[in-house]
C-alpha cells in the first residue's frame, strides 16, 4: 500500500508554490499562536491549564508540514539521471525542488516545536 | 535562420550594427537622462545610494566626535537628535535597501542573459523617485528641520506636533515615497527572475544570486506595506488629529511599534540576504568550483525569509506584553539562527573543498563573515528575553546592530564592489589600495563597535548626546570614536581608488575566470546586454558548456538580430524556462522622470500642508501614469517572429503568460498587505479595548456597508463578464459591461461613505471612528481606481488598441477587480457585520 502511495506522490506536480507549503505551515501556526495568546490574554485576562485549541492547532500544523515533507522525500528520490543531480533535466529539476521542500519541512518542524515549547512551560498571562 | 547563417561574418556584422543602433543610448546633455536601459539606470542608482551612504557616514562622524569626551558641547542636544535619526534612517532607507535594488538592476539582466529587465521604465521611475525623496529627506538637516525622533519614530513623541516639528512629516512622507520605489523595484525583480530567464535555465540551474533576489523581493512585498499603512495612520494623526496612537482618545502607541517592526525586522534580512548573495557568486569563482549545497542555500534563503516575519516583537520585549507572546518571538529568533548558519557553513565548505585564490574581494568576504558572526552571536543573546531587558536601549544594542550591518551588508557590498567593478566599468580596482583599505576597515570597525558592548553593559543608554565623566565611560567612548574615524579613513581610501578608475586601462574580459553568465559582458561595454540569448544547460555555463562564450558572441543562440528595429528580450516559463514569447521593451523616455517628479510633489507638498497643490500633483500623476500605460500592450505588426533554431514565438501574450499580468498581481499583493496592516489596526484596537466600538458610540450600521459591498460585487462581476464576452468576440457587449461595472463602482463610493457619514462618526474623537473612516476611505479610493481601470479598458477597446485576441488590458483590470473584491469583502464585513457579532 505504501508503495502505491509513493507512486501517487511522485505523480504530484511540484512548483514554487509547493516549495513554500512547509514554511507557510509554520507561518500559519506562528500567527495562530500569537493571536491565540494575544486575544486570550487581552479578552479574558487569564490562562487555561490545558489549552486544547492550541495543541490542536499545533498538531494540525505539524501534520501538514510532515505530510508535505514525506511527499517531498519520496519525490526527491525519483529515479532518473546520474548524480550530482544538477543537470538541466525534468527529473533533476523535480529532485531539486523536492529536496529543497524536504529541507524546508525539517526547518519548519523545528520552528513549530520551538514556538510550541513556551506553552508547555508558561502558565499565565503576566 | 539556421546555424549556418551565423557562419557568415558579414551577416554577423550587420546584425551587430542593427543591435547597436536599437540599443544606442540617447545623446545630448539633457536627453541622456531619459535613458531607461539598466546599464545606465543601475549605475546612477548605485552611485546615488553610495553618495547617500557617505553623507550618512559623515553624520556618524559628527556623532562620534560629540561623544569622544564627556560633557562635550560640539553640537546641541537638538542637533544630536537630528544627526542620529538621519544617520539611521538614511543608512536603512537611502543606502541599504536602494543599494540592493540598484545592484540588482545592474546585475540581474546580465546574470539571466536578458537584454534588460521586463520594465525598464519602471526602474527609471524607481530611481528618480529615490533621488527626489532622498534629497528631500537628507536636505532637511541643512534647514535644522531634520527628523529627530530616532529612526523608528515612536509615538507619542513624534505624533505630538508640539514635541516634533516638520521633521517627523518629512520622515513619514519622504520615506513613504521611497518605499513606493522599493515596491516598484520588487515588482521589476520578481518578474525579471520568474519570466525573463534564458531558455533552459530551469529553477535548479538559476544562479543563487537570482534565488536570493527573488526571495528578498517577495519579502519586500510583505514587509514594506505594513510600514506604508503605519505611515498613513501616523500622518492622519499628525495632520488631521485622528488619534490612532493617542492613548487619551482610545489609541495605542504600541500599534505603531507593531506596524513599524513588522516592517523593521524583515528589513534587516532584506538588506542582509542580497549582500550574502554576492558571496554566493564570488565564492565559487575564487574556490574555482561549484558552490556546495545548492538546495541548502535555497533552504536558507527561503527559510530565513519566512522566519524573519516572526521576529518583530523581539524589538518590543520591554513593552510589557504577556511573557507568553514574548516567548513565541524569542523562539522564532532562536530558530532563524539555523538557516543563517547553514548558508555560512555552505560557503566555508565550498572554500575548504576548492583551490582558493585569496583575492581582494574574497578578503572582504571572509572578513565580513567574521564580523557578521560576532553580530549574530550577540543577536542570540538579545533574543533571550531576560538578557534583552538588561541590554535594551543601551549601547550593547548599538554594537550588535552595527556588527550585523557592517558584517552583513556594508563589507559584503565592498567585496561586491571589488568583484564587480570590472564588470561594470571594464577596469579593475587596485589590489594594493583595496587590501590596505580592508585592514583599516576591519580594525576600525572592531575598534569602534566592540567597546560599545562594554559601555552598553556598563549602562550607557543609546541616543544620549553626552554623558558625565563620573560614569567612567570616556575611555571606551574615545576608543569608539578613534575606530569610527579609522573606518571612515578606510572608506576614503576606497573612494580614492574608485575616483582613479577612469584613468586606468581597460582590463581583460572575465578577469576572475568566473563561470556564470554575467561575465559575458565585454570591457568595452556594449549596450545590448548579450549578443544572443543563450541556451543554458548547467549552473556555470562559462566553465561547463563547450565553446559557450564564442557561440554567444557569434550570435549562435537566440534573438541574435533586431530586424524590426525594436528592443527585444525573451519571456520564458517559470519552472523550466521554456521560451514563451518575445518581449518588446520600451525605449528611453522622460515620462518615468516626470511621473516621479509629480508623485514626489504629492508627498512633498503634503508635508508643507499645501493640500490643493498636492491634489493637483496627484491629478497630474494619474494623467502621466495613464499616458505611460497607453503605450504598453501594443498590438504587434505580425503575430509571431523567429528567434533562431527554427523556433517561432508570439509577440503578444496576455494573462498569466505576460509580464504585465504578473506586475499587476505582485503590486496588488503589496497593496493587499498594506490593507491587512490597516485591518490589523482595527482588530488590534478591538483586543485592547474592553468593548469596541466603545460604549456610547455607534458604528456605520449594517445597511450602507452592505449596499457598498453589493455595488462592488456588481462591479467585479460586470468586469469578469466583460472579459469573457470580449474573449468570445462580443465586443459591444463587453464594452457595455465595462461601462456598467464602472457605474457600479462609482456608486459604491458614496454608498461606502454614507455609513460613517450618516452615523456622524467624528474621526478626531476616538480611535474607533478614526479607523472606521480610514478603512472606508481606503476601500472607496480603491473602488475609484477600479473605475479608472474599467474606463481605461473601455477606452483601449474603443481606440482599437484592445481586441478579443489582444486582451491584456481587460485581463489585468479583471485581476485588479479580484483584489478589490477581497478588499471590499473584508472592509464591509468588518465595519458592518463584526460589531453585530463581537
Amino acid at each position: 500500500m505504501i508503495g502505491r502511495l509513493h507512486q501517487r506522490f511522485r505523480a504530484l506536480r511540484v512548483t514554487l508554490w509547493t516549495l513554500i507549503v512547509p514554511p507557510t505551515g509554520w507561518a500559519a501556526h506562528f500567527l495562530f499562536s500569537y493571536l491565540w495568546a494575544a486575544v486570550r490574554c487581552a479578552k479574558t485576562g487569564r490562562y487555561v491549564d490545558a489549552p486544547a485549541i492550541f495543541w490542536g492547532g499545533t498538531a494540525a500544523a505539524l501534520l501538514v508540514i510532515l505530510a508535505s515533507g514525506w511527499i517531498a522525500w519520496v519525490q526527491a528520490r525519483t529515479p532518473g539521471d546520474h548524480p550530482p543531480h544538477e543537470a538541466g533535466t525534468d527529473s533533476d529539476r523535480l529532485r531539486f525542488l523536492a529536496y529543497a521542500t524536504l529541507l524546508l519541512a525539517g526547518l519548519s518542524v523545528i520552528g513549530v516545536v520551538f514556538t510550541a515549547l513556551p506553552v508547555l512551560f508558561l502558565r499565565d498571562c503576566r | 535562420m539556421s546555424l549556418h547563417a551565423q557562419d557568415d561574418p558579414e551577416l554577423r556584422r550587420a546584425q551587430e550594427e542593427r543591435l547597436r543602433t536599437v540599443w544606442a543610448p540617447p545623446k545630448g546633455w539633457l536627453r541622456r537622462w531619459s535613458d531607461t536601459n539598466n546599464n545606465a539606470v543601475g549605475p546612477w542608482y548605485t552611485s546615488t545610494a553610495f553618495v547617500f551612504m557617505l553623507f550618512a557616514g559623515v553624520l556618524a562622524l559628527i556623532i562620534r566626535a560629540q561623544l569622544a569626551v564627556p560633557e562635550n558641547d560640539l553640537v546641541s542636544a537638538n542637533t544630536f537628535n537630528q544627526l542620529f535619526t538621519l544617520h539611521g534612517s538614511a543608512m536603512m532607507f537611502l543606502f541599504a535597501v536602494p543599494m540592493f535594488e540598484a545592484v540588482s538592476i545592474i546585475l540581474l539582466p546580465q546574470l539571466l542573459g536578458a537584454r534588460d529587465l521586463p520594465f525598464p521604465r519602471l526602474s527609471a521611475f524607481g530611481y528618480w523617485s529615490f533621488l527626489i525623496g532622498g534629497v528631500f529627506v537628507l536636505g532637511s538637516i541643512f534647514f535644522n528641520a531634520a527628523p529627530d525622533g530616532g529612526w523608528f519614530m515612536y509615538p507619542p513623541l513624534t505624533t505630538r506636533t508640539d514635541l516634533s516639528g516638520l521633521g517627523a512629516d518629512i520622515w513619514m512622507l519622504g520615506l513613504s515615497f521611497i518605499e513606493v520605489s522599493s515596491v516598484a523595484a520588487a515588482v521589476e525583480l520578481i518578474v525579471g527572475v520568474l519570466k525573463c530567464r534564458p531558455p533552459g535555465m530551469r529553477l535548479n540551474l538559476m544562479p543563487l544570486y537570482a534565488w536570493y533576489i527573488l526571495v528578498v523581493a517577495v519579502m519586500i512585498l510583505f514587509a514594506f506595506p505594513p510600514l506604508i499603512a503605519g505611515d498613513l495612520l501616523f500622518e492622519m494623526e499628525r495632520l488631521l488629529g485622528w488619534p490612532f496612537f493617542d492613548a487619551a482618545r482610545g489609541g495605542d502607541p504600541l500599534l505603531w511599534q507593531h506596524l513599524f517592526w513588522i516592517f523593521g525586522h524583515p528589513e534587516v534580512y532584506v538588506i542582509f540576504l542580497p549582500s550574502i548573495a554576492l558571496f554566493a557568486m564570488l565564492i565559487p569563482t575564487f574556490a574555482q568550483r561549484h558552490l556546495l549545497g545548492y538546495p541548502y542555500i535555497v533552504l536558507a534563503a527561503v527559510g530565513t525569509a519566512f522566519l524573519s516575519f516572526g521576529l518583530w516583537v523581539h524589538h518590543m520585549f520591554a513593552t510589557g506584553l504577556p511573557k507568553i507572546s514574548l516567548a513565541f518571538f524569542s523562539a522564532a529568533s532562536q530558530a532563524v539562527v539555523i538557516p543563517t548558519g547553514i548558508q555560512i557553513f555552505a560557503f566555508i565548505a565550498t572554500l575548504a573543498a576548492g583551490r582558493v585564490i585569496f583575492s581582494t574581494p574574497l578578503l572582504y568576504a571572509t572578513g565580513s563573515l567574521a564580523i557578521f558572526v560576532i553580530g549574530g552571536l550577540t543577536g542570540v543573546m538579545v533574543a533571550i528575553v531576560p538578557f534583552d531587558w538588561q541590554a535594551h536601549d543601551t549601547y550593547f544594542v548599538v554594537a550588535h546592530l552595527h556588527y550585523v550591518l557592517i558584517g552583513g551588508t556594508l563589507m559584503p557590498l565592498f567585496a561586491g564592489l571589488y568583484y564587480y567593478w570590472p564588470l561594470v566599468t571594464g577596469k579593475q580596482l587596485s589590489d594594493r589600495i583595496g587590501r590596505t583599505a580592508f585592514w583599516i576597515l576591519f580594525v576600525g570597525a572592531n575598534l569602534a563597535f566592540f567597546p560599545m558592548h562594554l559601555s552598553g553593559l556598563m549602562g550607557m543608554p543609546r541616543r544620549v548626546f553626552t554623558y558625565p565623566a563620573e560614569l567612567g565611560l570616556q575611555g571606551l567612548n574615545m576608543a569608539s570614536t578613534i575606530g569610527a574615524f579609522l573606518f571612515a579613513f578606510g572608506v576614503l581610501l576606497i573612494v580614492i581608488d574608485l575616483l582613479r578608475s577612469p584613468w586606468r586601462p581597460l582590463g581583460p574580459r572575465n578577469p576572475w575566470n568566473a563561470g556564470t553568465l554575467e561575465w559575458l559582458a565585454t570591457p568595452s561595454g556594449e549596450q545590448w546586454g548579450v549578443r544572443s540569448i543563450p541556451l543554458i544547460e548547467t549552473r556555470y555555463p562559462i566553465w561547463d558548456q563547450p565553446d559557450f562564450v564564442r557561440k554567444v558572441d557569434e550570435g549562435r543562440f537566440f534573438l541574435p538580430d533586431a530586424e524590426e528595429g525594436r528592443r527585444e528580450s525573451l519571456i520564458t516559463s517559470v519552472l523550466d524556462a521554456k521560451p514563451v514569447a518575445v518581449l518588446r521593451l520600451p525605449t528611453p523616455s522622460f515620462v518615468p522622470m516626470a511621473t516621479a517628479a509629480a508623485l514626489g510633489g504629492v508627498f512633498i507638498l503634503t508635508t508643507y500642508h499645501l493640500y490643493w497643490l498636492a491634489l493637483a500633483a496627484a491629478v497630474l500623476t494619474l494623467a502621466l501614469v495613464l499616458a505611460w500605460l497607453w503605450q504598453t500592450a501594443e498590438i504587434p505588426e505580425k503575430p509571431c517572429k523567429p528567434i533562431g533554431h527554427g523556433i517561432d514565438l508570439p509577440l503578444y501574450v496576455a494573462g498569466p503568460l505576460a509580464p504585465g499580468w504578473w506586475a499587476m498581481f505582485i503590486t496588488m499583493m503589496a497593496d493587499a498587505t498594506a490593507f491587512s496592516g490597516l485591518v490589523f489596526g482595527y482588530y488590534f484596537f478591538w483586543t485592547v479595548h474592553p468593548s469596541f466600538p466603545p460604549p456610547g458610540m455607534t458604528g456605520p450600521g449594517v445597511f450602507w456597508p452592505m449596499i457598498a459591498l453589493a455595488l462592488m460585487v456588481l462591479g467585479w462581476a460586470a468586469t469578469l463578464a466583460a472579459r469573457e464576452t470580449n474573449r468570445r468576440g462580443a465586443v459591444t457587449a463587453a464594452r457595455l459591461l465595462l461601462a456598467a461595472g464602472a457605474l457600479a463602482g462609482l456608486a459604491a463610493i458614496p454608498a461606502g461613505l454614507a455609513g460613517p457619514w450618516l452615523s456622524h462618526l467624528d474621526p478626531t474623537l476616538h480611535s474607533y471612528p478614526a479607523i472606521v473612516w480610514t478603512l472606508t476611505g481606503w476601500t472607496v479610493a480603491h473602488a475609484g481606481v477600479g473605475v479608472v481601470g474599467q474606463l481605461y479598458a473601455l477606452a483601449r477597446s474603443l481606440a482599437g488598441l484592445a481586441t478579443p485576441t489582444h486582451d491584456a488590458d481587460i485581463r489585468n483590470v479583471t485581476l485588479y477587480q479580484h483584489f478589490l473584491l477581497f478588499t471590499a469583502l473584508v472592509t464591509w464585513a468588518t465595519l458592518g457585520l463584526f460589531p453585530e457579532v463581537a
